[in-house]
């Protein structure tokens, strides 16, 4: 086990190409254990892609991915989550037939802590009490608000028991009011610790949450460093708005 | 829970009263009747083992006939030389072997090329045979001679059918049941939930093709003769796809009471009208499709929701 302050997952040269259009370009990046990461850039810039070489949903070209000093590339996705990797999808996915309560016992039932299906009801009851979806158990995925299936979503990741969790855009869509209350929920996992790294186009939950954060632009890393100076940046303030907007 | 709990108590006592009564059928009727239950029976256990995997993962399989077929060959070829019983056991362990290799090379196909390809394959393996029987073996058909009485093959099929329910209902309460509708519902959510979705598609599509190889194993002991145009016909794997269709998902009885009004109906069909078999089963199709769209299984829960229960509940039984 590592300390606090030890590096939970770091990539090196991380490379993925889609035909000819690369989308991840030789990126290297430690993750802080304990810690929540931000990791921003424009539409298209590759944060997902990112994600999905962590989680193995893609496969790298090159380069490689150590989590607790082992090498993540060449696992499948399932091993990636009984390593103690979970992850939310940027477009949200419940299994739509199933109860909510269902969908996290899945997590429970195959993560890195498997139970039987009965224990995994009871935990599962627990964890959607803890995302806001108490009493809400029973109800079939596909009648919930978007906002009710991201709930799910991360109390199914949750209920993997991870040590890293991934979030893509989770927080995209709430109101201002559910934005407070997503803050406030993703600060009390990493309270409870959990490291995160999200993906995130709400500066204030970037601004409230982060301890550090990486900029993506067309599959580079452009910048690395605080929220602050991050997002005072002049070559970042370019990826975002363009270059007569940053010259203005 | 409670209900769930009765529910459960209830439908086991039905199995086990059904199963009693049907295991006495043979002492008191002739061999027409016995027939039509061997038919019931064999397309009950089919039906079932199809929706095991097919209705949970959805991955659609017209592979049956080819399992089935597989399993008719082994009984032909093995009962020469060993017992029967151990014919029997080794085309269900055949039949699991060769699911075994043909779902780990075409579990990743999804959608219609997994049916095209299960589809080819029941025709590949038939012309395969058919090359190795003319060429190498000389010979076009085999004979199978075994003297076990329809009896025999009447309570091996009605052993058979109620195993393969009672274990399919088994599954679904344990964490593989879960797994297998997790596939079904979202292969990829599966994967990020920590599930190996390769090996339980894989164990589970080859548990389902060694009862199908099982069946037509039982089956065969009834042909006098087969070869491989008998023994592969995909009309098997379309039957049985509509019977569990016409059942519903979601429940492990379901496929069962699609399988019964099918074969009783192939039946009448079959001598009132033989040439219009295969427009009855077209039709069957539209009919499942446009109007019972969650199959016999929630036209069932339906009445017993709204019916039965209501009944029962006035005369004071529940
Ligand atoms: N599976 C894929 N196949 C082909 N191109 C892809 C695929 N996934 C992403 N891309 C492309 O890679 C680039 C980066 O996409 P993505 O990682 O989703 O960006 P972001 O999450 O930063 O918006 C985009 O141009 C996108 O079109
Ligand atoms: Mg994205």
């Amino acid at each position: 086990m590592q300390a606090g302050n030890g590096t939970i997952l770091s990539i090196r040269d991380l490379r993925k190409a889609f035909g000819g259009l690369v989308a991840v370009r030789d990126i290297s990046f430690d993750i802080p254990e304990g810690r929540i990461f931000g990791l921003i850039g424009p539409n298209g810039s590759g944060k997902t892609t990112v994600l999905n070489l962590i989680t193995a949903e893609l496969s790298a070209d090159s380069g490689s991915i150590l989590f607790e000093g082992r090498e993540m590339v060449g696992r499948q996705s399932f091993e990636v989550c009984r390593a103690r990797i979970a992850r939310t999808f940027q477009l949200v996915r419940v299994l739509p037939y199933m109860t909510t309560r269902e969908n996290v016992m899945l997590g429970r039932m195959f993560g890195s802590a498997p139970t039987s299906p009965a224990q995994a009801a009871q935990d599962a009851d627990a964890l959607l009490e803890r995302v806001g979806m108490a009493g809400r158990a029973d109800l079939v995925a596909s009648q919930l608000t978007y906002i009710d299936q991201k709930r799910i979503e991360l109390a199914r990741a949750l209920a993997t028991h991870p040590k890293l969790l991934l979030l893509d855009e989770w927080l995209a869509g709430l109101n201002p009011s559910e934005l407070r209350i997503g803050i406030d929920l993703i600060r009390q996992i990493c309270q409870d610790g959990v490291t995160i790294v999200m993906i995130e186009h709400v500066m204030e939950a970037i601004r409230a949450l982060c301890d550090r954060v990486a900029v993506m632009n067309a599959g580079d890393k452009i910048a690395e460093g605080t929220p602050a100076s991050v997002l005072s940046d002049p070559e970042v303030m370019h990826a975002y708005l363009g270059a007569d907007d940053a010259a203005a | 829970m409670l209900d769930a709990l009765r529910n459960a108590r209830a439908a086991a006592a039905l199995i086990v009263i059904a199963a009693i009564a049907l295991a006495f059928v043979p002492l008191f009727s002739s061999g027409y009747v016995m027939s039509v239950f061997i038919l019931l029976f064999a397309n009950v256990a089919l039906a079932t083992a199809w929706s095991f995997f097919s209705g949970a993962t959805r991955y659609i399989s017209l592979a049956t006939a080819a399992f089935f077929g597989i399993g008719i060959y082994v009984l032909a070829i093995a009962h020469v030389y060993v017992p029967v019983p151990v014919a029997l056991i080794a085309a269900a362990i055949i039949g699991f072997l060769v699911a075994l290799v043909v779902g780990l090379s075409t579990l990743r196909l999804r959608g219609v090329y997994f049916v095209v390809f299960t589809f080819g394959l029941t025709e590949l393996i038939h012309q395969v045979l058919n090359w190795w029987e003319v060429k190498i073996n000389h010979t076009v058909s085999r004979f199978i001679f075994t003297d076990v009485s329809n009896i025999a093959i009447y309570e091996t099929l009605l052993v058979a059918a109620l195993i393969t329910i009672v274990g399919s209902w088994y599954v679904n309460q344990i964490r593989l049941g879960y797994a297998l509708r997790a596939i079904g519902e979202d292969e990829t959510v599966a994967r990020h939930a920590g599930i190996n979705t390769t090996r339980v598609k894989v164990v589970c599509f080859a548990l389902s093709a060694s009862v199908m190889a099982f069946v037509g194993a039982v089956l065969a002991l009834r042909y006098p003769y087969v070869d491989a145009s008998i023994a592969f016909n995909s009309t098997w794997s379309f039957q049985v796809l509509i019977a569990a269709l016409l059942g519903g998902g979601g429940r492990a009885w379901g496929p069962a009471i699609g399988a019964i009004p099918l074969v009783l109906l192939s039946e009448y069909l079959a001598g009132t009208f033989p040439h219009h078999f295969s427009i009855a089963l077209g039709l069957c199709f539209v009919v499942i499709v446009y109007f019972l769209p969650g199959g016999l299984t929630r036209l069932v829960l339906r009445l017993y929701h709204s019916w039965l229960v209501p009944q029962l509940k006035k005369a004071e039984v529940l």
